[in-house]
């Protein structure tokens, strides 16, 4: 059981890593870039990078998610850290631990059911009748990936407390 | 007013702040 812990863990961690880099990579490179970028050359960041960041960063969110909770299940600690500590006692570290995977199921909830749809509309991989549709779109996805980014923070700063507690 | 999560180095300053809330947070509630 350790064994498979410890290989679930290693899952865990590539595919986060994974996922907040091309996060990051959206919110730190990419976006900001783009006013930048002279017009010619914009469809090749709309059209061929972004579909395959995109593509990455919504499947290795869903294994982030799925890897984490299965490990969080085999240590036998899921339930306990799920209810941040409100069903009982819980040290500091595991209602950290426990406030940083709600801000993971949050954070994939948004890449899947809010990012994701806004994406294929402002990328024009999905037909929209209404133009105007494109920008609101692109705004909402970047604002949705800007709260994820402002959640990464802590997030991370919880699942690396619980290994090694501040306290 | 502007949203702040339209600015990068805003959002990374927010972040940083409800690290240190959910630390507190934590304390008060852990035994």
């Amino acid at each position: 059981m350790e064994f498979a812990e410890h290989l679930i863990r290693w899952f865990h961690v590539l595919s986060g890593v994974m996922w907040i880099g091309l996060l990051w990579y959206l919110n730190f490179v990419q976006v900001p870039t783009m006013p930048k970028i002279p017009d010619e050359l914009k469809p090749a960041v709309g059209k061929h990078i972004a579909p395959a960041v995109l593509f990455w960063f919504r499947w290795s969110a869903a294994s982030t998610v799925l890897f984490g909770l299965i490990l969080a299940w085999m240590e036998g600690y899921i339930g306990e850290a799920l209810s941040i500590g409100l069903n009982g006692a819980s040290s500091p570290e595991t209602v950290l631990l426990g406030i940083a995977m709600w801000f993971g199921l949050i954070m994939a909830f948004n890449v899947w059911f809010v990012i994701w749809p806004n994406q294929k509309v402002a990328l024009g991989l999905i037909e929209v009748s209404d133009d105007t549709l494109k920008p609101k779109s692109a705004r909402k996805a970047m604002l949705f990936s800007r709260t994820n980014t402002l959640l990464s923070i802590p997030m991370l700063y919880g699942m690396v407390a619980y290994q090694n507690p501040p306290f | 007013m502007k949203n702040p999560l339209e600015s990068l180095h805003k959002t990374v300053a927010l972040g940083v702040v409800m690290t240190v809330l959910m630390v507190i947070v934590a304390i008060a509630i852990g035994s």
